[in-house]
């Protein structure tokens, strides 16, 4: 075949495609131009059926998200059973305030920030290690035993995993207990001891959700361009030069996004993890708003105190939130909104 | 119980890796190539990767191995700490108490019913929302899509949320388990992304052409190819009401209608309080190494279902996360 039929056809196929091409955004156009011309009726004769999908959805998260949400005004209301949730006296500050002033409030906020950051921090840092480190695994069966392995405890309940922490580190006899003792750490009463409460959560949390949180990760990894990686062997690159200079900048921006979505939460310490591992002897180390939200409120019946306290939580949360999306997309350009 | 699973987890890693290489043609020269190509260096990293490798896996699944043989061990052994690989001194007893302990029952039977409601309920309402909110034409999607998301950063916290549960009758009722948690918005949005991105835009204009309105396109064709993300979203939901005991704690105040994790943190945490000498509950007429053997057994039997599922179902876990990841 001469060189010039080859051009030729390749002009064709290149007009050919062209042709395509523009009949195709002619066809969009018209499409999106016949939408807009569409009157209400006609649109809702056409779509009526999408919003009846979409409307059930709708109903349950106005009633039972947004529902809530009006309530949160019972934070400047006196609570007056015969008026029900708004008919209370307004009395605007006075809740925050007792709270400010109330000699709790020092511990529960050390309490709850020391915990949350502590989860924060190594809930972040060990799923990168870990999905580095998989990523390192050259056969596909070992890296899907690997994960397979590592996603587990993420399913286990979170009474299942309190129980277990008490039972391994049950004083003298406990398995942890004894194998810690061996190395050198020694406690009569892991549990019951105030200073050991944040390293027992982190370390547990982590055991449990490092696996799961790496998949996102790995997601990340595996879309690498693998150009990338014989281009930088050809430069010379070792294995750590690869994770340094090709792996770890592939999966910053996802780290970005995910430490944002994190810092959201920072006061949202776990509820039920922190309050089913709390005892008499730790509660010092223990109780974080959160759980002082809930014997406030449910089980005193102080329920303007204890809505005042759950938005207080709140309006930190969305400040982290706010804070960390500005300084990240300062940083790397990337940011949730 | 995972070496059956293995395979199915790598494949869908491999899948996503597709795109860049074509399987198989392009893996094995590679690997020839690293071992052509092995310095000493590599080794040392190698043996270091190995270990690392080999350090994860045995800190995650030694504390459940440890659970299960300490469930059927006897448990003077396992205190003196000679039960570590292998079960010692073999002992059914806490599966034979387990076994009479009516509360479990009723907590398995209250769960089972909550959690298959429960998750029926869930699927109903979140997929055809899922799908409504990825077509393109939907006007209200943005809004719709924005009044969603606003409640993953913003609650009405504990006590307004209990009070309106009172104003609408769902304290101590078992509807509160299955009714308010009937959409999650993660989950929805995570099937949103799978429609918009695994459902080819031809077979919408096909079906239009065939006469076929969105519901019964979505029923008739988006369903049947939407199996891996309906046994995601559907394992997710299913595993959040199996574990749910905030709500039991807080809404219910009768007994009868608790859920398993309610009877389990009675059973194994009440009961450590019994350990001080204060508590009277649960296995308070067992000896305290006894009462150990059934938490053991406890945290097996109330574990077991999910560790039957998790095999069939672990391989959807890759694509189901990737496709939330891509636009969560």
């Amino acid at each position: 075949m001469s060189a010039e039929a080859q051009g030729a056809r390749a002009d064709a196929r290149a007009k050919r495609e062209a042709q395509k091409a523009k009949d195709k955004r002619a066809a969009e156009l018209q499409k999106q131009y016949g939408h807009r011309k569409l009157g209400f009726k006609q649109t809702f004769k056409r779509y009526w059926q999408l919003w009846a999908m979409a409307l059930p959805a709708v109903i349950f998260v106005a009633i039972f998200n947004y529902g809530p949400m009006y309530g949160i005004q019972l934070a400047f209301r006196e609570f007056d059973f015969t008026k029900g949730l708004t008919g209370g006296e307004w009395v605007g500050f006075k809740y925050f305030k007792q709270f400010f002033d109330s000699p709790l409030f020092g511990t529960l906020m050390i309490n709850t920030v020391r915990i949350s950051l502590w989860t924060l921090v190594m809930g972040f840092i060990f799923p990168i290690i870990l999905a580095l480190l998989i990523n390192q695994i050259h056969s596909s069966k070992v890296k899907g035993f690997v994960q397979t392995i590592t996603y587990l405890p993420h399913f286990i309940s979170t009474v299942v995993v309190v129980s277990m922490i008490n039972l391994f580190l049950k004083p003298d006899v406990g398995v942890l207990t004894r194998a810690l003792g061996v190395i050198g750490i020694h406690s009569d009463n892991f549990m019951g001891d105030p200073n050991l409460f944040t390293p027992i959560y982190w370390i547990s949390e982590v055991w449990q959700h490092v696996g799961w949180n790496s998949i996102i990760y790995l997601a990340a990894l595996s879309s690498v361009d693998t150009a990338l990686y014989e281009a930088a062997k050809i430069d010379g690159a070792g294995r750590l030069q690869l994770i340094r200079y090709v792996d770890i900048p592939a999966i910053l921006p996802t780290c970005g996004v995910l430490l944002i979505l994190n810092m959201g939460g920072v006061l949202n310490v776990g509820f039920e993890k922190v309050f089913l591992m709390q005892n008499t002897l730790n509660i010092d180390a223990s109780e974080v708003i959160s759980t002082y939200t809930y014997k406030i409120g449910l089980l005193q019946s102080q329920f303007s105190y204890s809505t005042a306290i759950g938005l207080f939580n709140m309006l930190i949360n969305f400040a982290f939130l706010i804070i960390a999306n500005q300084v990240s997309r300062k940083v790397s350009n990337s940011g949730i909104f | 119980m995972s070496a059956t699973a293995t395979s199915p987890a790598s494949k869908g890693l491999d899948a996503s890796n597709g795109k860049i290489q074509a399987p198989g043609r392009a893996d094995i020269p590679e690997n020839k190539k690293h071992i052509t190509q092995r310095t000493p260096g590599d080794w040392v990293i190698d043996i270091i990767i190995w270990a690392l490798v080999a350090f994860v896996i045995v800190s995650i699944i030694y504390p459940l191995w440890f659970v299960i043989i300490a469930s059927v061990s006897n448990q003077t052994l396992v205190n003196n700490g000679q039960v570590l690989v292998l079960p010692k001194g073999f002992s059914w007893y806490g599966y034979e108490q387990i076994f009479q302990d009516s509360r479990i029952w009723t907590g398995y039977r209250n769960t089972i019913l909550y959690a298959v409601v429960g998750t029926l309920l869930n699927l109903v309402i979140t997929l055809p929302a899922a799908f409504a909110l990825s077509r393109s034409e939907f006007r209200g999607r943005r809004l719709i899509m924005l009044f969603f998301t606003i409640t993953m950063f913003v609650n009405g916290g504990l006590i307004p949320t209990y009070l309106l549960y009172k104003q609408v009758g769902l304290i101590d009722s078992w509807l509160v388990f299955i009714i308010p948690c009937a959409v999650n918005v993660y989950n929805l949005i995570i099937a949103r992304s799978f429609f918009e991105t695994s459902i080819p835009e031809e077979l919408h204009d096909a079906a239009q052409i065939d006469g076929l309105g969105y519901f019964s396109y979505f029923v008739r064709i988006v369903l049947p190819l939407s199996s891996a993300i309906v046994a995601v979203i559907g394992l997710y939901y299913l595993v959040q009401h199996w574990n749910d005991f905030f709500t039991g704690l807080i809404y219910i105040n009768t007994y009868e209608k608790q859920p398993l994790q309610m009877v389990l943190r009675d059973i194994l945490l009440a009961n450590s309080a019994f350990a001080g000498g204060s508590g009277s509950t649960a296995g308070a007429g067992y000896g305290q190494e006894l009462a150990d053997q059934i938490k053991y057994g406890v945290i097996i039997a109330s574990t077991l279902p999910l560790l039957v599922i998790y095999p069939f179902i672990q391989k959807y876990f890759n694509k189901g996360v990737m496709i939330g990841a891509i636009k969560g």
